[in-house]
């Protein structure tokens, strides 16, 4: 289980690397030590969060309001724990339930959650082993020296983490009409929260749960899923 | 490092830490109702679907760009390839792109 994490972190930590890289310039731009924003990125590891934290931090914002925005935007975060809860083979004890919390990321929730089956404690350390040095070094990397990565490189690798998203969900979608309706629907939705005016001011974090909710709300209601088929 | 700074990072990374944690320390028991078991089996698809479009196409820096390694990444993702498989094609054909999108340009 741990090798086979391992394995699935390779494709999150190349793409964590892109973007990881992007954060560690922008922090250094801003005048923040090289440690600083690597600390962040090591106590954080949320990209969008760490984005609009370094934004407060450099324009002097308030702690309030630092924790707000962080609240705001990570809050899909305990949508995607409590999927992970039911996901987690219920022997998995107390210590690792809080160390398996500092790996919730989009992208190790993507690929633990949709093991087939229960999974363990392990299989979540062997993807964060991999995929959280990548956002680490990334960041102590573009904010030390922001030439080491020329920007075609970074552009390339930043769509590795969506690549890995459709490899998810695609193989599923195809077998299952259910999975397909709410795969199309959300990416429908979040299309209008993009480019519609209004609802286009609504923040990326929020934007996640409302589509999540609303469409696997009409799923579960229109196509209840079996439990042996869930088990699967 | 300034020490207000401290202050902030902490501040950030105790409430991301919180927000991760909390539903996963609480909820150690099965959930046995239907509609709450169905609507967490969806959660997983309609987060990533919802995260990766239109998100994709603004992550390069040409839009035509990105769109070929999205379909690259669609059609390998369709053919069951494995995540690393369909992760480092995509990567390759947006850098094949945007080199031939320079060249052309």
């Amino acid at each position: 289980m741990f090798q086979k994490g391992l394995r699935d972190g390779i494709p999150i930590a190349l793409g964590y690397l892109a973007v990881s890289f992007a954060f560690g310039m922008m922090a250094a731009e801003g005048g923040l030590p090289v440690l600083e924003a690597t600390l962040i990125s090591a106590m954080n590891v949320t990209s969008a969060g760490q984005f609009a934290g370094l934004e407060i931090l450099l324009t002097g914002g308030t702690v309030l309001e630092m924790m707000l925005t962080q609240l705001v935007i990570n809050l899909r975060y305990s949508l995607m724990s409590v999927s992970l809860s039911q996901k987690l083979d219920r022997t998995v004890a107390f210590p690792h339930r809080f160390l398996i919390a500092c790996g919730v990321t989009d992208e190790i929730f993507g690929i633990a959650s949709t093991q087939p089956g229960k999974i363990k404690a392990s299989y979540v350390y062997g993807a964060m082993c991999v995929a959280i040095p990548g956002w680490v070094c990334g960041t102590a990397l573009g904010a030390a020296a922001g030439a080491v990565l020329p920007g075609f490189l970074t552009s390339a690798l930043s769509v590795a983490i969506y690549g890995m998203f459709l490899a998810i969900i695609i193989p599923p979608a195809k077998k299952d009409r259910a999975v397909l309706f709410v795969v199309l629907l959300s990416m429908g939705i979040s299309c209008a929260f993009t480019f519609v005016p209004v609802l286009n001011r609504v923040s990326t974090g929020f934007v996640i749960i409302i589509t999540a909710v609303l469409v696997s709300a009409l799923a579960a209601i229109l196509r209840p899923v079996e439990t042996e088929e869930e088990a699967s | 490092m300034r020490e207000s700074d401290l202050i902030y990072i902490l501040a950030m990374a105790g409430v991301t830490y919180l927000v991760r944690m909390l539903p996963l320390v609480l909820l150690k028991k099965e959930i046995k109702n239907r509609f709450l078991r169905s609507f967490l089996y969806y959660v997983p698809y309609a987060c990533l679907a919802a995260m990766t479009v239109p998100a994709v196409f603004f992550a390069t820096t040409y839009v035509l760009g990105a769109a070929v390694g999205f379909f690259v990444a669609l059609f390998l993702s369709y053919r069951e390839k494995s995540l690393l498989v369909v992760a480092l094609a995509a990567c390759a054909a947006v850098f094949v792109a945007e080199r031939l999108i320079q060249w052309i340009a």
